[in-house]
């Protein structure tokens, strides 16, 4: 179809060449024609931060993101985060540190860790919590993810 | 020779087991309903009403039908089939054969008279957002498109807003035969009311007060709030037409009660129907309900003989989900001045929306049934009135009724400990029902199981170092800040049932099978949502078996693989879905028992169940493997006399009674003079589940609980305006808290099994939000105590706090 667009995007180091729709949003390009189902929606105005990925390296919520948008970007989703089949440091804090119940904020809730520590590796709680205020979790209120958080700074310190 | 050829197993029971949830959870490999696709799926999309109230006078379809990618739109009437149905886009006479005589109204679980809820309203809409129509489309994002083209005319009718306004009937009535809009037009509980008669004798009530040395009257609101689960809802349906047979996936708490509700509603038999709770993203109540997207996605799969799939967007989350609370009461508390509760009167109104949902009716009565909180009162009197607004209908939300009575109560206990210049903690001292009281009867009818407050109470005070915690607070004070603490205390009502409590049964079922290599797959009733259930109920297996806890597999959610099961609500999980395992458990393991004393010559009664061996006591070298006796059971020859091959064992568990944990919660709050902003400072929570099976799982409960609660009372708030127009349709303007809004919760807890399961587990999934919601507006009374300030009602909005403040509070 002539409406449609033809986008180069990197997902979790590999590259697609697509033809998309203009209004496409990223979180549906990753979930519903890439099949890459951790990033999840839990809003429709940007608030809850379930749909968090890394866009070039920075979090970023990807339904408020046009898959165009991303052309030519690089992208990181909960599935492109272990290295050699070991859970990255963030994930391994979750686990341990019982930062999830529910798990529907978790892959979001986790990429947003993974950007604040690559910003601040030593973050106080204080900062921790700032960090991912852009992310709800309803689960949890919180506390066992900045535990895992803490975990994951002193793990990723060595 | 010695047992170190075996790994020693540590025991699972009361460690802080991390979750076998997770890994699928944190690599992004877990599936929930959004996550299913099947060959042909079509999408739904739903038009819904934009009116609070309005009779539909025209729906014009035609443009949305012309749109590429539509497949067919049905209006109410459609799937009622009743005459003047709207033409879907395809073969309309296979449709209108197919849908027969249309889908009924839906089902309720209450024994109260209801007025017909249909699925898609086919006349009358009663509240922004209740659907009007359906679309089906090839892809989601064509479907929205066609909804949103979907153009309909109401007829705009007088919105009833305002539940005391409406139960004088104004502005106007909105169902037929409820006239004045009341649902429940009185219902009278506690002392002096005969249950089985409903007749009142008021005269030990009217003596209570007649007594009484100080009387504490308040009308106070615990306000509307939305659940909010993360995932929102949604259902996949698949009616096979050559099998006849339905499979439905649903983001839903209790996949059997679905079974169950859409063959009724379709016309099917139980046997005919498959129902699914893959992961799901949360509950908090709000998926206990069976609701009509999940009826209208069934019924359009049969007849379109498709897949089809909905998904909520969070907007329709705010409109179509459920809401929870919305109580109004009007609290009378009588007293001695020595802090000694008299009576307690609460007359409650309940605010339940437009229609009765599932369960909506009985929440508040939970309320009244909880009325006496941890308190030995020796007259107590309620009466609830229940009103239709043209909101969106309430029903179970964490706590259920029984936040709503604490909050009510422990309110009024602060107010009474001010009034009278004692302090909070001992006024309710002075009131506990004390510990050798046990099972204590209340006023309302409610059978406490176990409980010593006292020593919770004690313990949440040392926590909270309250003397030093009073003298911090004085110390800011004098620094011109305010500052305040609060407390409270509570008990609930959890481990839903017995049967006769629930209208769906109130037992859990379980099966446990041993297979033939020695692994153990189980599986449970109580079908979780993140409560975690795949790691408690193996921690139990394990040290049940002597096994490792990688070798067992807890299945849920499937009714195909889990025969029989009610769900996870009311923090039952574990009080009953725990001891239903338990028992199947034992039978296997006694089974497993008898095949090993015929394998070893010994009697099965000495036998012990340990390091993946069963072995006779004292003898731990000469058993056999766990696995050897499995297979032995599975290939018994010589089979032993009186006894079946095989190590699978199911078991019903019907409690005898409810469980009552309780707990008390405590923390400290400052105002900013110049702005009005609240924020909590220290938060301390003492609770008592009874046994607890991991306590890493426990906290997290907890945590989440006190956040809800804290959300309520600081921040969160379904409002509407008087056109009855949802004002807090998105997080753009519904404040659900973030994680800078908590300070670091302190926990501990205390242990007081109850009798009623032989676990001793209580419960802990709704605590968080009953003790929390009043300590925080106890706290901020305290804090603007120099103003005068008797009461506020949640949410404490800066605003409302400032107005307070420089003295411009509205009357």
């Amino acid at each position: 179809m002539s409406d449609l667009v033809p986008i180069s995007i990197t997902v979790n180091g590999r590259k697609y060449e697509l033809e998309v729709e203009p209004r496409l949003l990223l979180v549906h390009l990753l979930r519903e024609k890439l099949l890459l189902t951790g990033t999840h929606v839990g809003c429709d105005t940007s608030q809850c931060g379930a749909c968090t990925v890394l866009l070039d390296g920075r979090s970023a919520k990807s339904c408020t993101v046009f898959a165009v948008q991303a052309d030519g970007s690089e992208v990181v989703t909960i599935e492109g985060l272990e290295r050699d089949g070991q859970l990255h440091p963030v994930q391994e804090g979750f686990w341990e540190e019982h930062g999830l119940q529910c798990g529907y904020c978790t892959p979001g809730m986790i990429l947003s860790v993974v950007d604040l520590l690559n910003e601040n590796p030593n973050p106080s709680e204080a900062e921790i919590r700032a960090g991912i205020a852009g992310n709800f979790c309803r689960c949890t209120g919180y506390q066992h993810i900045v535990k895992a958080a803490q975990y994951a700074a002193q793990r990723l310190r060595g | 020779m010695t047992t170190m050829e075996r790994p020693v197993l540590p025991k699972l029971i009361g460690a802080r087991v991390k979750r076998r949830e997770d890994p699928r959870l944190i690599r992004g490999r877990a599936t929930y309903v959004d996550d299913i696709k099947l060959p042909g799926m079509l999408h739904l999309a739903f038009k819904r009403s934009d009116v609070a109230h309005g009779r539909i006078t025209r729906i014009d379809t035609s443009a949305a039908e012309a749109m590429p990618g539509v497949v067919a739109i049905f209006t109410g009437r459609d799937l009622m089939a009743l005459p003047g149905a709207t033409r879907p886009v395809g073969a309309r006479g296979t449709y209108a054969a197919k849908i027969g005589a249309g889908l009924p109204p839906m089902p309720i679980g209450t024994p109260f008279p209801s007025p017909a809820h249909y699925a898609i309203a086919p006349e009358v809409a009663r509240y922004v957002g209740e659907p009007v129509a359906v679309v089906v489309a090839e892809d989601r994002y064509l479907a929205r498109d066609a909804a949103d083209a979907i153009v309909v005319e109401y007829e705009e009718l007088p919105a009833v807003v305002d539940p005391e306004l409406a139960m004088q009937g104004q502005p106007t009535v909105i169902h037929e035969g409820f006239p004045n809009n009341l649902a429940l037009p009185y219902v009278p509980m506690g002392t002096g009311v005969d249950p089985a008669t409903g007749a009142v004798d008021n005269s030990a009530i009217d003596r209570a007060f007649a007594e009484a040395e100080v009387v504490i009257s308040q009308r106070m609101v615990n306000h509307r709030v939305a659940p909010n689960a993360m995932e929102p809802r949604g259902v996949v349906a698949h009616w096979d037409a050559g099998k006849e047979f339905l499979t439905i996936w649903s983001a839903t708490q209790n996949p059997h009660i679905l079974k169950s509700m859409v063959a009724a509603v379709l016309g099917l038999g139980e046997h005919q129907v498959r129902a699914i709770a893959p992961e799901v993203g949360g509950g908090f109540g709000c998926k206990i309900n069976i609701y009509g997207e999940e009826y209208v996605a069934a019924a359009l799969s049969r007849i379109l003989e498709r897949p089809v799939k909905w998904i909520e967007d969070r907007s329709e989350a705010f409109m179509a989900t459920i809401h929870g609370r919305d109580l109004i009461c009007y609290l009378d508390l009588a007293a001695r001045r020595d802090g000694r509760i008299l009576g307690v009167k609460m007359r409650l109104i309940a605010d339940i929306g437009a229609y009765n949902m599932l369960l909506t009716a009985a929440i508040p009565t939970l309320t009244m049934l909880m009325a006496s909180g941890t308190y030995d009162i020796p007259a107590i009197r309620c009466e609830l009135t229940e009103v239709f607004t043209n909101k969106t209908p309430t029903d179970a939300y964490r706590g259920a009724g029984r936040p709503e009575a604490t909050y009510f109560l422990e309110r009024g206990i602060d107010m009474l400990a001010r009034e009278l210049g004692l302090d909070p903690a001992e006024v309710r001292r002075r009131n506990f029902i004390p510990k050798e009281k046990f099972p204590f009867t209340t006023q309302t009818g409610a059978v406490y199981d176990s409980g010593d407050y006292e020593k919770a109470l004690n313990r949440a005070l040392e926590l909270a170092k309250w003397d030093e915690l009073i003298a911090e607070r004085d110390r800011m004070r004098a620094e011109g800040r305010l500052v305040g603490v609060g407390m409270a205390f509570y008990v609930e009502v959890c481990g839903l049932g017995p049967s006769s409590s629930l209208p769906t049964g109130g037992w859990e079922h379980a099966s446990v099978t041993v297979e033939r290599d020695g692994r153990i797959r189980a599986t449970t009733g109580a079908s979780p949502h993140g409560q975690g259930n795949e790691t408690t109920f193996a921690q139990m297996l394990a040290d049940l078996f002597g096994v490792p806890i990688e070798h067992i597999t807890i299945e849920h959610g499937d009714t195909a693989v889990v025969r029989q099961g009610i769900g996870t609500f009311g923090s039952r999980s574990q009080a009953v879905g725990g001891a239903a395992l338990m028992m199947a458990g034992e039978k296997v393991r006694k089974k497993m028992a008898k095949f090993a004393a015929a394998l070893m010559d010994a009697n099965e009664e000495d036998l012990v169940f340990e390091n993946g061996m069963i072995y006779v006591k004292g003898s731990p070298t000469t058993g056999k493997s766990f696995a050897e006796v499995a297979r032995y059971a599975y290939i018994p020859v010589p089979l032993p006399p009186g006894l079946e091959p095989g190590l699978s064992e199911e078991a019903f568990f019907e409690p005898p009674n409810n469980t009552y944990p309780f707990g008390a919660h405590i923390c400290m709050l400052e105002i900013d003079r110049e702005t009005g902003e609240p924020r909590l400072l220290k938060f301390f929570a003492v609770d008592d589940c009874g046994n607890v099976i991991n306590p890493l799982i426990v906290e997290g409960q907890v945590h989440g609980g006190l956040a809800q609660g804290i959300g309520q009372a600081l921040f969160e708030e379904v409002v509407y305006g008087p056109d009855g127009q949802l004002l807090t349709g998105s997080f753009m303007d519904y404040a659900l808290p973030r994680a800078t809004d908590f300070p670091w919760f302190e926990l501990d807890r205390t242990v007081t099994p109850t009798p009623v399961n032989p676990l001793g587990a209580k419960g802990v999934g709704e605590a968080g939000t009953l003790g929390s919601t009043p300590a925080v507006v106890n706290a901020a009374v305290d804090a603007l105590a120099e103003f005068g300030v008797k009461h506020i009602d949640m949410p404490l909005r800066p605003e409302k706090l400032w107005r307070i403040i420089h003295g411009r509070a509205q009357a």
